[in-house]
């Protein structure tokens, strides 16, 4: 294998873990940070409670995706060194502003209210939630700028003494469509996974509670909570139905072979079909679409011609690297950026400028398909859990408790390898091809060195995650009378209310 | 016209603010890594029994991750205010970086996982973790730092997608592991350990505070010496790199006099029962043993360049645009004072020292398993 193969599977293996931490760090941090409001302004036990029980298992999740996240960070530089090279001066000021507002806030003031329980008055303590999770929320907010700028590289200039893209306008990176459109997609999925998270394991948690005969506060807090996760699930999922269409349509203008690939759409039709489902590789020779929709792709796009690859292929060997057919969207260093370098691409041969049509067409519909799957448990949860009923305890519980904060981890992870797949042959999109961007000076060798041992770490640290995650699951609600001890007296000699 | 055009090496003043700021950070990062760094080599020595170590864990609990912070900010800095330095950097030293990762992935995981099992069995195996997760990036950033001193060799490389060829590391794995730079790992091994254990009895109370002062008395001395050799190597051996400026060399003296000087009053005070000043000590040791580092980083940001003398790196070859610099200045002049306060604040708040009191004993010893 060439070291961009090893080193392309080493980011996605390093970066779908690490997501799996990431949506419900962001969505989680801010759910519980809701439910001590609701307790600290109602005094109402039964939100303390949830707090809790919720709050450890978001810090269990919350360590792995610190530790991951480390990786992250030094991976461009480790195996892409020349992708650096050339972005740095506009991808390395989202990652620094990153690091400097959002991971100290999040890391600093989380720390406090991990060990503040009981040490703080309740308002800061409170307010030391709040800033944490308004932390893991900026922090998406440069990451997915990042992300947008190397999709739809806005406000940058191709500068060919240097030999790297330069920083023209920072505000349009920050404007980016692609920016806007995606990170409110990102968002809204992150509590969509937040949100099932909850409903599955406070519904799980009240069936069994409710089977066991546990006392009347439990079954009510249970219940307040799977209300909560279902609610925000469902609103959540709506949200990023909304947004998914939104960035789809934003896509069609700036990626547009992306989304002919996600659709399979070969020639330029005015009846574009969207299809369910097709054949595992849809290429051209066996294309064949199953359980089409006439004209959906026109309305999906919002769009007369739906593009085809064929097409798209032939505007890019006559007029190299342009927008759709948009041009008066697009900022001019944009257009200067891929005027300049469209020239430089062809001389290095770059000519295949079709992503992989079977990944991109899949990866799209199981990421709609096993996100909505979801929601459908969301209001399976809020039908079962209505005016107070409880379903008896079976193994539909357990599969739809097992499945609801699982489904929608999947549904994430497809849907960025479909964002970066789909932007393949490029790893920034029209500028630079992904395989001049890898590290020349590390070898194959070190490259699937690096890929077995974090595999084999991530491995082993799923297992005790997964393992600590149950163990708290099982163990439920913290008792009534242990929580809520707020002692400033400080006596020297006192316990911890927590410890390590 | 070319004679009124700029030189292509004239350092621009953002790009040395840029270094300075870099160096601010990994000031930072060694002071307040350091000492958890040293905290978590120590847990499986110090710690006698569980509550021992969980009162050593517990002193660094609310910060740790705050601390780890500044690295992730110097590293964000480097790719953002120089991003030919982060691109060869990175992947020159691609195994040493990566065996920083994996320790700092598993203090991270032993940190937060240890204490959520009742299992003596599952606690020692985290302590090893993070023992070990501490004790390697300490030694890696030492030999690096060591090497960055001494100025890592990089060669032209050709690269297909722009015409100047790109200086990348030319050294191997090996090569980086010469005298003086394993003196710089054992220097920040040393250095990190008495620093954590002035730390922890500047925090804690009772046997655990016993153990580490006397641990930083006899630590101190290792530092001392090994701190005092490398001060001399560093400024007498690697002194007169192409470009470097003699006024500089003279301020790395000093720092590094000072370095020296400061470790030794910790450690003197460390002996007197004096914890605060004694921590004051190492720290500010820490602070100027960095410092001095930097002033050899200057301006050839660690790189030997003999062997690409038309592309060097360099301060200003490696320094992002204008613009970028100018955003980055404005942003890091708005935010590092914001992010001082807070930290500043949240060691006020956990400012009690703690003792095995503070601990409930929550171990299983009989059955014990993981879950």
């Amino acid at each position: 294998m060439s070291p961009e193969t090893v080193a392309r599977w080493q980011f996605g293996i390093t970066t779908v873990y690490h997501y799996l931490f990431i949506p419900l760090t962001i969505s989680l941090s801010l759910l519980t940070a809701a439910l001590q409001t609701v307790w600290t302004k109602t005094g109402n036990a039964a939100y303390l409670r949830l707090t809790k029980f919720f709050g450890k298992l978001f810090l269990i999740n919350f360590a792995m995706g610190v530790v991951t996240g480390i990786v992250q960070e030094f991976q461009f530089g480790m195996n892409w060194s020349e992708y650096s090279r050339f972005v740095g001066d506009i991808f390395g000021a989202p990652l620094a502003l990153e690091a400097l507002i959002a991971f100290f806030l999040e890391s600093t003031f989380l720390g406090v209210w991990i060990f503040g329980w009981g040490r703080l008055s309740k308002r800061v303590h409170l307010a030391a939630i709040w800033l944490g999770s308004v932390g893991t929320l900026i922090s998406s907010i440069f990451i997915i700028a990042a992300n947008s700028w190397m999709q739809n590289p806005v406000g940058a200039t191709f500068n060919s003494g240097v030999g790297r893209a330069e920083l023209a306008d920072f505000g349009a990176v920050l404007t980016n469509p692609v920016f806007l459109t995606q990170w409110t997609h990102t968002i809204t999925s992150c509590f969509l996974t937040g949100g099932a998270f909850i409903a599955g394991v406070a519904f799980y948690r009240l069936v069994k509670a409710n089977a066991e005969k546990a006392p009347q506060a439990d079954l009510i807090a249970y219940r307040k909570g799977a209300r909560f996760g279902a609610w925000v699930l469902l609103v959540a999922g709506l949200a990023t139905v909304v947004t998914g269409d939104l960035l789809g349509k934003t896509m069609v203008d700036t990626q547009p072979i992306k989304m002919a690939a996600a659709e399979a759409v070969y020639d330029a039709t005015e009846d574009g079909e969207f299809a369910i489902l097709a054949g595992l590789n849809p290429t051209e020779d066996s294309f064949r679409l199953e359980l089409p929709i006439p004209g959906f792709l026109n309305w999906l796009y919002g769009t007369d011609v739906v593009q085809g690859i064929n097409d798209l292929t032939v505007q890019w060997e006559t007029d190299g690297y342009r927008q759709n057919s948009f041009n008066e969207g697009v900022d001019e260093g944009q257009e200067q950026l891929q005027r300049e370098y469209a020239e430089r691409l062809q001389e290095l041969g770059v000519d295949d400028i079709v992503p992989p049509v079977g990944i991109s067409f899949w990866s799209f519909r199981l990421m709609i398909g096993i996100g909505l799957l979801a929601v459908l448990g969301g209001i399976y949860i809020l039908v079962a859990i209505r005016k107070d009923k409880t379903p008896r305890f079976n193994g539909w519980v357990t599969c739809v408790a097992i499945l609801m904060p699982l489904l929608p981890l999947i549904a994430n992870s497809f849907g960025w390898i479909f964002t970066e797949m789909g932007r393949q042959p490029w790893i920034v999109n029209g500028v630079l091809p992904t395989a001049l961007a890898v590290s020349p000076s590390v070898t194959t060798g070190v490259l699937w060195l690096s890929l077995i041992l974090y595999t084999l770490i991530y491995g082993v640290l799923a297992v005790f995650e997964v393992r600590l995650l149950l163990k708290y699951i099982k163990v439920g609600l913290p008792p009534e009378t242990d929580v809520a001890k707020v002692d400033l007296g400080q006596d020297e000699d006192a316990p911890l209310s927590f410890a390590y | 016209m070319t004679i009124f055009e700029v030189p292509a090496n004239a350092v621009e003043p953002l790009q040395v603010v840029w270094l300075i700021l870099i160096a601010v950070l990994w000031i930072g990062f060694f002071f307040l890594e350091g000492f958890d760094f040293g905290v978590g080599m120590l847990v499986p020595f110090l710690g006698k029994d569980d509550r021992e170590r969980r009162v050593m864990y517990n002193t660094v609990g609310p910060h740790w991750d705050g601390n780890e912070v500044w690295l992730l900010t110097a590293g964000g800095a480097i790719f953002a205010a120089f991003s030919g330095w982060y691109a060869t950097l990175f992947s020159g030293l691609y195994l040493p970086l990566f065996l920083v990762l994996v320790g700092l992935i598993l203090r991270g995981v032993a940190f937060e996982y240890r204490g959520k099992q009742p299992s003596l069995q599952w606690r020692r195996g985290w302590d090893w973790a993070a023992a070990i997760g501490s004790f390697l990036p300490a030694l890696v950033f030492g030999v690096g730092f060591a090497n960055f001193v001494k100025g890592l060799p990089v060669a032209e490389t050709a690269v297909a997608y722009r015409d100047t060829p790109v200086p990348l590391f030319s050294g191997t794995f090996w090569g980086l592991f010469s005298p003086f730079a394993l003196l710089g790992g054992l220097l920040f091994v040393a250095l990190f350990i008495t620093h954590g254990a002035i730390f922890l009895s500047l925090k804690t109370r009772g046997a655990v505070h016993d153990k580490a002062k006397a641990l930083a008395n006899k630590g101190g001395l290792v530092a001392i010496v090994l701190l005092a050799g490398f001060v001399v190597w560093a400024n007498a051996g690697y002194g007169n790199l192409p470009g470097q400026l003699s006024w500089l060399l003279a301020v790395a003296w000093i720092v590094g006099v000072v370095a020296v000087v400061a470790l030794g009053f910790g450690w003197f005070m460390n002996s007197k029962g004096r914890d605060g000043f004694a921590f004051l000590g190492t720290a500010l040791s820490v602070v100027t043993l960095t410092v001095m580092i930097f002033c050899h980083l200057y301006p050839g940001l660690g790189f030997d360049n003999t062997l690409a003398p038309n592309s060097p790196l360099d301060i200003t070859t490696a320094a992002s645009s204008p613009a970028t610099l100018k955003l980055m200045t404005i942003a890091a002049a708005c935010l590092v004072p914001v992010v001082l306060a807070y930290q500043v604040w949240t060691y006020v708040v956990f400012r009690r020292r703690l003792s095995t009191k503070n601990i409930v004993d929550d171990t299983v010893t009989v059955g014990a398993r993981a879950v």
